[in-house]
């Protein structure tokens, strides 16, 4: 099925492509955290840590700010329920229901049609 | 539950649209390739109900299934879902039954901020168009809906969004 492209959603599918991506919003799910804690928590690089939470942050999902010398990144002001993405699960669920209601459906119809 | 006997009964597959078409209101629409009162008769007998509410896809699956489908009748579907450790209870009650073209009911599981369900049944051509609407009471009933997000009704947001890259069409 084509849908109406969304770039806002592409950017964020994009952004939870990566394992650690998604381990780094988990992480920040439950607590804020600086970028060497969670360089340190994943086993990276400072630099190579710095690159995720940019990609997450170019697609909103989590916001940065620095006090001092640190950098506190947190969960961005869409978080994980933004609301396109809830949306096209809502639109899932129904569609997937729907399917289901076309079987039952098409199956009286059928058993209309032997009577 | 259908038998799998390879029946291949949908020969394409019609779009289902969904959108949130101001501030207090979802639409959900599809069109099915049967007369009104088959879609009508599917929606409306709880045996039948049962068989296509819980898709197997989402991991949701029926405790029990109560409905009184009449006019100030009330229903009651209690769910379990692997990701949640009680059972959901969704209840409410039907405000208009009139066969086969309209229904209209109250979501009450969620107290006020519940919201008032219209779906209406359009005949074209022996096929079926719904246009399912749920309004809300506010913004923000509608808004903390949509924070909590309850489309299955536990509110894990992380199954939600793994789901949908599970299920998102690799080509797309």
């Amino acid at each position: 099925m084509v849908h109406k492209a969304n770039a806002r959603l592409d950017a964020s599918f994009a952004a939870l492509s990566d394992p650690t991506r998604r381990g780094v919003l988990l992480q920040l799910g439950r607590a804020d955290a600086s970028i060497t804690d969670l360089a340190t928590k994943f086993h990276m690089t400072l630099t190579g840590m710095k690159k995720h939470v940019g990609v997450l942050e170019r697609a909103g999902l989590v916001t940065t700010e620095k006090v001092g010398r640190v950098r506190t990144c947190k969960l961005g002001p869409r978080r994980l329920e933004d609301e396109r993405a809830w949306i096209e699960s809502y639109r899932l669920l129904w569609d997937a229901r729907f399917d289901a209601l076309e079987q039952v459906v098409q199956g009286l119809k059928r058993k209309e049609e032997m009577e | 539950m259908n038998g799998d006997s390879g029946s291949a009964a949908t020969p394409t597959k019609n779009p289902t649209t969904a959108e949130r078409t101001s501030d207090r209101e979802l639409v959900v629409t599809r069109t099915i390739n049967a007369p009104a009162r088959l879609v009508f008769e599917a929606w409306t007998k709880p045996e039948l109900l049962q068989q296509w509410w819980t898709p197997k896809s989402f991991g949701i699956v029926f405790v029990s299934c109560e409905a009184d489908v009449r006019t100030g009748g009330t229903y009651r579907f209690v769910f379990s879902h692997p990701s949640c450790n009680e059972p959901m209870a969704f209840f409410g009650r039907y405000v208009e039954v009139t066969p086969p073209s309209r229904l209209v009911w109250t979501n009450e599981e969620a107290g006020d901020a519940g919201s008032v369900t219209t779906v209406t049944f359009e005949e074209r051509g022996g096929k079926t168009h719904i246009v399912m609407r749920d309004l809300y009471p506010s913004k923000d009933a509608l808004d903390a809906a949509i924070a909590s997000g309850a489309t299955s009704g536990c509110g894990e947001q992380l199954d939600q969004l793994e789901q949908l890259l599970a299920t998102r069409p690799s080509k797309a």
